[in-house]
């Protein structure tokens, strides 16, 4: 009774040996590697001459994506933790708009606007976590009505301190600050003007700009990104916190049990969401040089969309950064990647709802061997 | 145990009372537990049963009583007090999440770290290595340390759960129903597993209300009826049947078994 009568032989003989094919199918990433692929491949093959793999183009696709990244990292990580955030799309404009107000409207330095703007959203972020963990509600239900509170506000304060719904006027103040330009600057310029030289890069061909490179460096956008998606791998993956964020989301109830502080983690997930809404609406403010009340529309629904397309399941307590990564790399690619192949922008939808029922499907699927369940 | 007298107890509970409004949950249990004894909590729904090893394990604060552990009068503010104390409860559904492998369920809420370049990181090597470790000794061999909770059986995970909070250094463990939803088989090897930490010293407090579960690994049997104790009994002093009746609290169940040919 006490030795399990296979202790010994090594391995339970009802458990088949898996094939290393199930063994790479169970992996949250997996979806977003294939989907990533085959976006690539089928682009290659029928946008490959219109412009989409030159320097402008990939440019262009390389910061769609990276703005669906920014979201979807903190999507994701929120996600895993076991809850949603619907007021993302909101929170950008929003964010965007008060720095705009601060900066344009009360005259405040750039770099304390922006500072603030982040403040006041990570402190929003902890309002929503509070009021999800104090109530028990849904936080589907707690975000969807900051969703609307924060829309409200984002349209109510331009319109009654200006009377206009565009905040412009942004890029004259921000010139020279040093917090704009980590938002809004560029790095790697000197690499860029390098291969503009060599040939690599198109370059200017006439006009007062003629022998610069048309790409002129990689944005802050693209590095906010990538260093968002590398520390939310890190952080999910490799520490403490990363177990307890998927713990949280299991079954909290569980992780409670072990001690996790589950209110806590649950609660600095919200908060990271929105300093991810708030990277995503400086950076686009320091790009246009304005603030819109309708910045951010449905955001918060392609951040989930990437991060599902990711592998992440929408119960919680599964799924990848890097996986969402990829969601939002396809997102990007395709959402551009018609517009070069010459469709109809509309079907970018149907693509949407198709991949994203297609990776339902195979989260589903995919849950179901982790956990055994038939 | 026979040493039992040379001991003290490691965890007393004198009078312990629970009121949850105007609900007398339990009203004066007293038991103590010995280190090394496996110590049967029984009872019927509705016992008290739950309540009481809640209060002792820093869930509910208890109305009136005291909880003596090692000799020293404790006060948990909630369970973490308790588990750092050294008691450890094992829920039967609440104690293992499906879709995270083996080792992070293992080290959950106890991650083993490693500094990195000043930062400190989950030991992932660490804590797979210890996960396969203790799960050899508990007799479950596991494809990897990264197989999901979910690919193991219902009395798997109860020893997974039991190898954690002995690993964690729980000097009481507190198994909450750990067979009540477990097959034949199963049943065996969480009653083993339970055997194999009693022998390690360690106090085990049992709760079902299955006696034969009980009779299998049970040093002493405590009987819960309505909140109150009903007595303690030593194992050899009491018959499964007599257990049995005082759980579900004597004269309407005699008249039952009489019908039922004394199978229940």
């Amino acid at each position: 009774m006490s030795d399990a009568p296979n202790a010994a032989a090594g391995g339970d003989e009802r458990i088949k040996q898996r094939s290393k094919f199930r063994e790479a199918m169970i992996r949250p990433e997996l979806g977003g590697i294939v989907g990533t692929a085959i976006v690539f491949a089928l682009f290659l093959l029928f946008a490959f001459d219109s412009g989409m793999f030159n320097s402008q183009g990939i440019m262009n696709w390389s910061q769609v994506s990276a703005q669906f990244m920014i979201i979807a990292v903190g999507a994701c990580l929120l996600m895993i933790a076991g809850e949603f955030d619907l007021s993302v799309g909101s929170m950008i404009g929003f964010a965007g708009m008060m720095i705009a107000i601060f900066s344009v409207t009360l005259g405040w330095p750039v770099w304390m606007a922006i500072i603030t703007a982040f403040i006041l959203c990570i402190a929003l972020g902890a309002l929503n976590g509070f009021i999800v963990i104090r109530t028990g509600l849904p936080s589907f239900i707690v975000t969807l009505a900051f969703l609307f509170i924060l829309r409200g506000f984002t349209i109510y304060f331009p319109q009654t301190i200006e009377r206009k719904t565009i905040i412009g006027g942004i890029k004259d103040v921000s010139e020279g600050d040093w917090l704009a330009a980590v938002f809004g600057g560029k790095i790697l310029t000197g690499f860029f003007q390098w291969m503009g030289d060599a040939g690599i890069i198109a370059v200017f061909e006439r006009g007062s700009r003629a022998g610069q490179p048309v790409v002129d460096g990689v944005p802050m956008l693209i590095v906010w990104a990538l260093i968002l998606v590398v520390l939310g791998h890190i952080l999910l993956t490799k520490t403490k916190f990363g177990n307890w964020i998927f713990a949280s989301g299991g079954d909290a109830e569980a992780a409670r049990n072990s001690g996790v502080p589950v209110n806590r983690v649950k609660i600095l997930m919200f908060m990271f969401t929105a300093f991810c809404a708030c990277v995503f609406a400086t950076c686009q403010v320091m790009e246009f040089g304005s603030a819109g009340a309708d910045r951010g529309l449905l955001k918060e629904f392609e951040a989930i969309i990437a991060v599902v397309i990711g592998g992440a399941l929408l119960t919680g307590g599964y799924g990848s950064v890097i996986g969402a990564a990829l969601g939002a790399l396809i997102f990007g690619v395709v959402q551009q990647g018609l517009f070069f192949a010459g469709v109809e922008s509309s079907l970018f939808r149907v693509f949407l709802g198709v991949i994203l029922l297609g990776a339902v499907i195979l989260n589903t699927y995919i849950r179901r061997i982790i956990t055994g369940e038939r | 145990m026979n040493s039992r007298t040379e001991h003290a107890p490691i965890i007393q509970m004198k009078n312990i009372e629970k009121h949850f409004g105007s609900v007398i949950a339990l009203a004066g249990v007293s038991v103590e537990v010995y280190p090394g004894e496996c110590h049967c909590l029984l009872g019927d729904n509705g016992a008290g049963k739950s309540t009481f090893i809640k209060t002792m394990s820093g869930v509910h604060k208890p109305t009136h009583g005291e909880i003596h552990f090692e000799g020293q009068e404790m006060h948990f503010a909630d369970p973490r007090d308790a588990i750092s104390a050294g008691i450890a409860t094992v829920h039967q559904h609440l104690a293992m999440i499906p879709l995270m492998s083996v080792s992070r369920n293992f080290f959950m809420g106890n991650e083993p770290t490693k500094k990195v370049a000043g930062m400190s990181f989950f030991d992932h090597e660490k804590a797979n290595r210890v996960t396969m470790e203790e799960m050899r000794k508990m007799g479950i061999n596991l494809r990897g340390p990264d197989q999901a909770v979910g690919t193991l059986s219902g009395g798997e995970r109860q020893t997974v759960a039991i190898a954690r909070a002995v690993h964690f250094g729980a000097k009481v463990l507190i198994l909450d129903e750990p067979t009540s939803a477990l097959g034949v088989r199963q049943t065996a090897n969480v009653l083993a597993t339970i055997d194999k930490v009693r022998k390690q010293g360690i106090a085990v407090v049992f709760i079902t209300h299955n006696v034969r579960h009980a009779m299998a690994v049970g040093d002493r049997f405590t009987v819960l009826n309505r909140g109150k104790t009903l007595g303690t009994a030593q194992r050899g002093q009491i018959t499964p049947e007599e257990l049995q009746d005082l759980m579900a609290g004597g004269q309407e169940l005699v008249a039952l078994e009489g019908s039922l040919g004394g199978t229940v």
